[in-house]
């Protein structure tokens, strides 16, 4: 059987695992020890997980994240979130069609008291913020609990392979997101009275104060802290369209999980929705593990996310669609194309614009929101909780290490400990590193052809400045006193030694070097590249473009310089004209053909735009509701059971909101569903205290 | 006052008494305005009800209305062409200690005294309809197959819509804050939005029943009682009946649990002592004491995935009966108060009661069941089965 792993990563090294076998339908498959059920599907090509209990839809991974409950799995008898659990040697895997049959249970199992713990700080979610604070409470010696629902720390640290954009000095700019959860892990580890139990999901914040946690995924906990840390992150929005559950269609969290985690490669053609960072980023790492990327839509005129992340991503060859909308996904089983229209400037499709693409995969990314519903609980019922990082306020993970850094102290301070005053500029940093992308200005190229002169293809505000660090001549420019201010060059032409530190170092690969030493009519140009080192070789014909993509013509590839110095990024050299030799930001990776239209646009008129993913209710039925003049979403719930699935509401009540705004519906005259415990669906045994292991 | 604001019969609460009361008050031509707080219908504690429907109690007057409950439920589709996931599951109550099998046994007589169709099953008989209780001290237990379930949720809506097309008029986010009494009758209700007048005021207020009593200055002994329940995932279908253990232990009286036609375990504790107060928060004690009292009698319910848990309120009474019938006092206020838990199974039953007595052609039987749940009985007696 073809496999679907990645073999080769520029960044990510592929580790050595032992091999495995389990089955799939009585079939044997191989797997990779340490690895998820999921994982080990879609490693054998299988998408299919399931088909829907109402209308035999078929099912598949959607979040990866242990939250949706659409990839369940009936593995040695249980069902399983296949996202979540490992495969074990031997297991026995069946898709859920349909509802599960429970398993026969011969003898009553021994019951066992829950466990209770005081404890003086419990930190819920090991990611960036979590684990700052977690430092710095380890620091001054206070007893902590943290508690992560993933198998290693880091939260979305673990899929981001870019170098991270930010203050050098107050967090970690310029290092790669995995390696600082590497580091940030290895210092909370370093401190005793720091606990870390991973593959703990908080279950419930109870009005008695105690919160319940499912440890190692089998033992519940009951904590009692005296202070509460919500460090919880962010859940992905989706998005109602026609065809949106069809496997293939994942959250752009699922799709960096599978490549960059589990280095499965789960797409051929991979088409984007959503133009904000995380869409971005997601198509860079996409390319790098030899995806191809047929195209991205983004709904307003301009793309949300850095600009030279759009830029970056154009260069490669990639087209942005703007003022573009999701049709459709069209395909049987499993995506075969996407269609998209443009939009006017009330976001309506335009008839007659409509356009299909052939891809295999659709990934949505349009948006998050902060998961704070154990924080809102925790203040309802008196708990002494402050909340950290993007569960507070979405915005970037350097954002998140710093506030979680704040937040820490904050409560050291509510357990009364004399941490003295935090530093006013430290909000300030805080508040600069959470700014949203600012100004475009105009882009300055070189004024003087002689010597070396770093060009910068950044032209945005944007909280970044390795590159003012990087160099040891100190040539370039960042006010310190906000970095949000677009770098300079001291244009001391004959000072730069060029070192490549900041070319290599940049994390927006927006900086290029022009060398005017040997040639002025023909300067050498140093470009960062990150794939593979076997892509590129001296000698290639490479077409070269501008900041924004236009091209420039080609050249030849007179030179690549992969130091290990420069982490993983490659330079590669090559002679230009002296008229455009600035000019250059980029060469192009994809051939144009994958993004090329079909020839017919594919007309998707099935009424399949499904708004609870979890019991299948269309965006039809939610839409006569409200016409009916329903006004409490609990009202809907009732008639429709959107919002009674496993889910738990985390994914419609967001699509339900935006379906009473398109209908004229005020937000003050729409009511909340309730929102209960527990986050994610437990066995009746494990609250009982059931050892697992125990015979049945 | 303008006519628009005077209603024959206004309706305290849209929960399940208040509203198959409006669908049957409106459709003998009455009409009906339905004041209720929260933003719709069925919000307050008939949607934290389980959606059991049993006819097998203890007294005539419970028995008698359930049974025509059961009636109208099981051929509701028929009826009125809507789904309310009804299910003759029946009721199964096990007997683990001989104190279980005697109360159970006594019981039975009496229900069958009523006519009710519930027997007593040996051990390896009760096996046979309920396979995967635990063999283990099982005594036997009753089966009574009339009984059932359906969805309170499904159902109170469809009596809304139904009630809507019979003209009935619904005010949400509306709650009555005044009542003004004179000669013995209320006059006006007023609520935060406005003040409208009727022949008749139907208290029909769950939990918050004494409080509206106090606005006509009528004392009703009705307190609420919290009691925590909650949900599973779906899985194909194993169980028949709901199960019911009233053996007491550490923190509750008894529990029960059934699957509903969802794929659905729904299970429920009564707490003992008793939690008084309209507190409906989820608290840490409730999954951990009622997993383990499920799993011990059904081992197979350990690897099923709890999805929700609740709370809702119990408007209790002092004997644990309800409270239906005219106020002595105030003579134009109707209690529909007090029912203990069981509003959901004898919500259509007393709508139709209530409306006989409002129209003044209450039929023979009705003499009994309002002299058992009559406001000036004493309540010094108990419910045997809670």
């Amino acid at each position: 059987m073809t496999s679907y792993r990645i073999t080769q990563h520029p960044i990510l090294p592929i580790p050595e695992a032992k091999e495995i076998e389990f089955y799939w339908q009585d079939t044997p498959l191989t797997a990779k020890e340490g690895e998820t059920i999921a994982a080990a599907l879609f490693a054998n090509g299988i998408h299919t997980f399931g088909h829907h209990h109402k209308d035999g839809s078929p099912l598949g991974i959607f979040c990866a994240n242990g939250q949706c409950s659409q990839c369940m799995v009936i593995a040695d008898g249980k069902p399983l979130k296949s996202c979540m659990e490992l495969v074990t040697p031997g297991m026995r895997v069946y898709p859920n069609d349909g509802h599960p049959l429970l398993p026969e249970v011969k003898s009553v199992p021994e019951l066992n008291p829950i466990p209770e713990i005081e404890i003086p700080v419990l930190i819920i979610g090991g990611g960036p913020a979590g684990l700052s604070a977690a430092i710095e409470l380890g620091k001054l010696g206070v007893e902590v609990i943290l508690v992560d629902d993933k198998h290693r720390l880091g939260g979305k640290l673990v899929l981001q392979t870019h170098r991270f954009f930010g203050s050098t000095e107050a967090v970690y700019a310029g290092t790669r997101g995995i390696d600082i959860a590497t580091r940030l892990e290895k210092e909370v580890r370093a401190h005793s009275s720091i606990q870390v139990w991973t593959q703990t999901t908080c279950l419930a914040v109870f009005s008695d104060k105690k919160i319940g946690v499912l440890k190692e995924g089998k033992h519940y906990i009951l904590l009692h802290p005296q202070v509460l840390l919500v460090a919880t992150g962010a859940r992905e929005k989706f998005l109602a369209f026609k065809g949106n559950t069809l496997p293939g269609v994942y959250g752009a969290g699922a799709f960096q999980t599978l490549v960059n985690r589990d280095l499965i490669r789960p797409a051929e053609k991979l088409f984007i929705v959503g133009g904000g960072n995380v869409g971005l980023i997601a198509g860079y790492h996409a390319l790098q593990a030899g995806i191809g990327v047929v195209g991205l839509v983004e709904a307003l005129p301009q793309c949300g996310g850095y600009k030279v992340h759009k830029d970056k991503l154009v260069r490669m060859g990639v087209p942005i669609y703007t003022s573009h909308t999701i049709l459709s996904a069209n395909g049987h089983d499993h995506v075969e194309s996407v269609t998209i229209a443009k939009v006017d400037e009330h976001f309506q499709p335009v008839a007659g614009s409509e356009r299909s693409f052939a891809c295999d995969s659709l990934l949505i990314a349009v948006g998050l929101d902060p998961v704070n519903e154990f924080f809102h609980k925790a203040k309802d019922f008196g708990v002494t909780a402050l909340v950290a990082g993007d569960a507070e306020e979405i915005a970037e993970a350097s954002a998140a290490i710093f506030s979680g850094k704040i937040k820490g102290l904050e409560v050291a301070q509510q357990l009364g400990l004399n941490v003295g005053e935090i530093p006013s500029d430290w909000y300030r940093t805080g508040e600069i590193l959470k700014s949203k992308p600012g100004n475009v200005l105009s882009e300055e190229l070189p004024d003087l052809p002689a010597g070396v002169v770093p060009v910068f293809h950044c032209n945005q505000e944007i909280p970044c400045d390795p590159c003012s660090a990087l160099c040891p001549q100190h040539l370039i420019y960042i006010d310190k006193q906000d970095i949000r201010s677009t770098p300079t060059f001291t244009e001391d032409n004959f000072a730069c030694k060029a070192c490549m530190k900041c070319v290599a170092g940049c994390p927006g690969l927006a900086i290029t070097l022009v060398d005017y030493r040997t040639s002025t009519e023909r300067p050498l140009v140093s470009i960062p590249y990150e794939f593979s080192r076997e892509s590129i070789n001296i000698g290639d014909e490479v077409t070269i473009e501008d900041t924004q993509g236009d091209e420039l013509g080609t050249t030849t590839v007179v030179n690549v310089r992969a130091l290990k110095a420069n982490d993983r990024t490659i330079v590669i050299q090559v002679e230009a004209d002296r008229n455009i030799a600035a000019r250059i930001a980029g060469i192009r990776i994809q051939n144009p053909a994958i993004t090329q239209p079909m020839l017919q646009y594919v007309n998707h008129v099935a009424d399949d735009t499904i708004v609870c993913r979890c019991e299948h209710v269309t965006a039809g039925e939610i839409r006569e509701c409200i016409r009916k003049g329903y006004r409490d979403i609990n009202e809907i719930k009732t008639v429709t059971r959107a919002c009674m699935g496993a889910c738990g509401a985390k994914t419609c009540a967001p699509l339900i909101h935006r379906i009473f705004r398109e209908e004229g519906v005020p937000y003050d005259k729409v009511t909340d569903p309730s929102r209960r415990p527990v986050f994610i669906e437990v066995p009746l045994g494990t609250f009982a205290g059931v050892n697992e292991e125990d015979e049945e | 006052m303008d006519t628009h604001k005077m209603y024959d019969v206004i309706i305290i609460g849209a929960g399940s008494l208040g509203t198959p009361a409006a669908y049957y008050l409106a459709s003998s031509g009455l009409k009906v305005l339905v004041l209720e707080t929260v933003p719709s219908v069925g919000q307050g504690s008939n949607k934290r009800a389980i959606g059991g429907i049993r006819a097998t109690h203890s007294d005539p007057a419970k028995i008698r209305l359930c049974l025509r409950s059961i009636e109208i439920f099981s051929t509701f589709k028929e009826t009125y062409g809507k789904d309310i996931e009804w299910d003759q599951c029946g009721y199964s109550f096990v007997a683990y200690t001989p104190r279980e099998e005697k109360i159970l046994k006594d019981l039975l007589d009496i229900q069958k005294s009523y006519g009710l169709v519930n027997d007593w099953y040996e051990k390896n008989d009760l096996l046979k309809i309920v396979p995967d209780l635990t063999p283990r001290d099982l005594i036997g237990g009753t089966f009574s197959p009339n009984d059932g379930s359906a969805s309170p949720l499904l159902s109170n809506h469809a009596y809304f819509t139904l009630a809507c097309e019979k003209g009935a008029e619904f005010r949400f986010c509306e709650p009555v804050i005044e009542m003004a009494v004179q000669n013995g009758k209320i006059t006006t209700v007023t609520t935060s939005c406005d003040t409208y007048s009727a022949g008749v005021v139907l208290n029909a207020a769950g939990a918050s029943a004494s409080e509206i009593g106090r606005m006509a200055g009528v004392e009703i002994p009705v307190r609420a009682d919290s009691h925590e329940a909650a949900i599973t995932e779906p899985v194909a279908r194993f169980l028949g009946p709901m199960i019911v253990d009233i053996r007491p232990a550490p923190g509750s009286s008894n529990y029960y649990f059934y699957q509903h036609t969802t794929g659905q375990i729904i299970f429920c504790i009564t707490p003992s002592p008793n939690i008084w107060g309209e507190d409906v928060n989820e608290t840490s004690s409730f999954l951990p004491m009622v997993a383990r009292r499920m799993i011990s009698i059904m081992p197979r319910l350990r690897n099923i995935r709890v999805r929700r848990t609740w709370r809702g309120l119990y408007p209790m009474t002092p004997d644990g009966f309800p409270i239906i019938g005219w106020s002595e006092t105030v003579t134009n206020l109707l209690l529909g108060v007090g029912l203990c838990g069981q509003g959901f199974m004898l919500g259509p039953a007393l709508g139709e009661l209530l409306t006989r007595a409002v129209q003044g052609n209450l039929i023979a039987e009705d003499a009994e069941t309002l002299r058992y749940l009559s406001p000036q009985r004493h309540f010094d007696g108990q419910e045997l089965l809670k």
